[in-house]
């Protein structure tokens, strides 16, 4: 059955005009990703008009060789320059640039792009295995659970994505605000739309998107005025030749980094809100821990360029795990692939996979193949992508302006659709100025009719409310919520404050409860593992004379 | 200590904003048919924002956010010049919209460009010439792919029109 979906999905995707879809894609994607504050996301919106013309496979193709190409491209400017060309390579600067420095530029890169191949290809695997199996288990839910599993993904998304919870709190609940506006889709009632014509029908999902991402990122992008005129990256940096056949030895002998690494790429993916930016981090930080020679780190250590560049390219396929096993975006890029699958009337939900399988593997096998082109592409063009680094800022921004207009125009053929850019651009804007993290304001958005959706069909087959906390995946949602919203603080507190000596054992015993609840055996025996592992996490503690280690003590500060 | 600062009255507006969409909520039709109401979940959001805010607003009056201080004397030139080229871009784009259903897309969409350029990078006329060069063939090139290749039929505007 696998092979045969497998198949058809190739039959479909490996097509000379797709391909060469995809090629355009990653080097569109390589080129965003190198120049320092564009970003992947910005870099997948821009594609996005140019994919209402293709097939769904086509596009969806496209949009992931962007995606891929713009998380290994972020590496050619933490290298080169010091500078990451996005959030997601911010750790490969701390060894890529002081090898670059040291003269080994091309040895530098040459690891970070096969590291990032050997990334995407692990989670490419573990993509196609693991999401037709968490579709199986999202076949389990009920309108209860998926209400439960939108309100974790916000509150989650709040609690990671900025230095304040409220106010990704506050953030989360005005995008479910915003998309409550115009006729309901239950009863085809409409509202606040305070007699505004345009507004009865509400507003359409991706000029809100891209005017709050892209257009509020490109504004404080060129905000600082003498920054803007400046060149994006330095001269002297075209000259490099990537050291392929040293770095693929230097990368396969690190095995296990890259494997552990890759794998927690994949975990961080699944997880909402926390991308390739948490990611990268986490694994370099995973990699000095286990390494034999902690003290290199910093200093031009392949180690350290292994771990965060697989770590984010596996991220990707972690992302795109929840994306089409649930229908429920991780993080922004894949709630704009979820945009872009609704524009073709194509819905993601656990059931997608076995419903669409020449589309849902055609993604699989795109993933796949773009890390290939990837590959392919960095070693012929990187000359050529560098060189576009030379770009002005403010040039950029402005035409990126203009193309923004253009495209949403082109979305509906609706000039209202213009001005809601430009009020979610300004909107955007405030926010960023304030504080505001927009991710949760972005996942509101895209997740309100599903919450509202759900909720209705939950109101409407019972109206007993404690369904909520007595189904399992419900209960399990929930708790996940509530102790993602504790996490700031543990996080801020950790090592000074007693309770946090409790908080992951308490997260344990309290998902176990909903575990031991679910069908089968094999759930219930884990939730004892959990309960198991929680008492020995206590016993360690209380073993230790409940004795706090702050960060500098767990030499975690770099 | 209380104090005011730009979150506090970020947050009095989000107070008000949610006071306002409350209100409106009341308008909200109710229908004889299906079993939820279409003003629940609105009204539900509306109640977690609203306290959401509150709790904001008492964060913001007892200084928890580290944020810049009030704007002072003289101090509207000083935010002006920051956000300079954000405010910029908003009016020359909110003129290019106006502009739309006069003079189409094409032209609008390269004074735009060439306007944003010039009022970010500078008016030297190297710079004018390198900016509507940039202008003319950025603006060219996408309308030609929209309108030849993706068969999308961008607003021409009155006076092209007539022509």
């Amino acid at each position: 059955m696998l092979f045969e979906n497998i198949l058809a999905a190739a039959e479909a995707l490996i097509t000379i005009q797709t391909m060469a879809l995809m090629v355009l894609g990653v080097a569109a994607g390589l080129i965003a990703g190198a120049i320092p504050g564009f970003t992947i996301t910005m870099a997948v919106v821009l594609t996005l008009p140019f994919t209402f013309g293709m097939s769904p496979i086509q596009g969806l193709a496209t949009m992931i060789g962007v995606f891929v190409g713009g998380l290994s491209g972020g590496l050619m400017a933490g290298i080169l320059t010091g500078i990451p060309g996005t959030p997601s390579s911010v750790a490969t600067t701390f060894d890529g640039f002081p090898m670059a420095r040291n003269g080994r530029p091309g040895l530098a890169l040459g690891i970070g792009v096969w590291a990032s191949f050997f990334g995407g290809i692990i989670s490419a695997i573990l993509l196609i295995t693991v999401a037709p199996q968490l579709a199986r288990i999202g076949l389990e839910f009920g309108p209860w659970d998926f209400f439960a599993l939108v309100m974790f993904a916000l509150t989650i998304t709040a609690s990671l994505s900025g230095e304040n919870l409220v106010k990704g709190l506050v953030a989360g609940a005005l995008g479910l605000l915003v998309a409550t506006v115009g006729s309901d889709e239950i009863n085809g009632v409409e509202r606040f739309s305070f007699g505004f014509e345009p507004l009865e029908q509400g507003f359409s999902f991706l000029p809100v998107l891209v005017g709050l991402f892209a257009f509020s990122q490109l504004l404080s992008d060129v905000q600082d005025r003498k920054k803007a005129r400046e060149p994006l990256m330095p001269r002297g940096t075209a000259a490099v030749r990537i050291e392929h056949r040293r770095a693929l030895g230097e990368v396969l002998s690190r095995w296990g980094n890259l494997i552990r690494s890759s794998l927690i790429g994949v975990f961080t993916g699944i997880l909402p809100a926390a991308g390739g930016s948490i990611s990268n981090i986490l694994a370099y930080d995973q990699a000095k821990k286990a390494s034999k020679n902690p003290q290199g780190f910093g200093k031009g250590s392949p180690e350290g360029i292994v771990a965060p560049e697989s770590a984010n390219n596996a991220t990707a396929g972690g992302a795109l795990i929840t994306m089409m096993a649930l229908g429920i975006p991780g993080d922004i890029v894949t709630a704009i692939m979820l945009g872009a699958l609704l524009i073709h009337d194509v819905i993601p939900s656990p059931t997608f996979i076995t419903d669409e399988p020449k589309l849902a593997y055609g993604i699989f096998m795109a993933f796949f193949l773009a890390n290939f082109i990837m590959v392919a592409m960095q070693a012929i063009c990187l000359r050529g992508f560098v060189l576009v680094t030379r770009l002005r800022m403010y040039v950029l921004a402005g035409v990126i302006l203009a193309y923004c207009g253009i495209g949403i125009f082109a979305l509906n053929n609706i000039v209202f659709d213009m001005w809601t850019l430009l009020i979610f651009g300004v909107v955007g804007l405030v926010m960023k100025v304030m504080g505001f993290p927009l991710a949760p304001m972005i996942l509101g958005v895209v997740l309100g009719h599903i919450a509202e959706l759900n909720l209705n069909r939950a109101l409407s087959t019972s109206d007993d409310l404690m369904l909520f906390v007595n189904r399992p995946w419900s209960l399990f949602f929930i708790l996940l919520g509530i102790f993602s919203v504790i996490f700031p603080w543990y996080q801020k507190l950790r090592g000074f404050a007693r309770w946090t000596l409790f908080y992951p054992s308490a997260m344990l015993i309290c998902l176990a409860i909903p575990m031991s609840m679910m069908q089968g055996s094999v759930r219930p025996i884990l939730a004892v593992f959990m309960v198991v592992f929680a008492a020995w996490f206590i016993w360690r503690h209380w073993r230790a004379g409940w004795a706090l280690h702050p960060p500098e003590e767990r030499g975690l500060e770099n | 200590m209380l104090r005011i600062n730009r979150d506090v009255i970020a947050a009095l507006f989000l107070v008000v904003f949610t006071c306002v969409f409350f209100a409106a909520s009341f308008t909200i039709r109710v229908t004889s048919y299906g079993t939820v109401a279409s003003h629940v979940w609105p009204r539900a959001i509306l109640v977690g924002l609203g306290a959401l805010c509150v709790l904001y607003l008492v964060n913001s009056l007892r200084g928890v956010y580290d944020t810049e201080p009030n704007v002072g004397p003289g101090g509207f030139l000083n935010w002006f010049s920051k956000y300079r080229n954000a405010l910029c871009c908003f009016i020359m784009y909110g003129l290019f919209l106006i502009g739309l259903p006069y003079v189409g897309i094409l032209v609008a969409g390269i004074l735009f460009v060439f306007i944003v350029l010039n009022l970010m990078g500078g008016w030297r006329p190297l710079q004018l010439v390198v900016h509507g060069i940039i202008a003319v063939g950025t603006m060219g090139s996408m309308w030609a792919i929209f309108t030849f290749a993706l068969q999308v039929i961008l607003p021409e505007g009155e006076l092209f029109r007539i022509w």
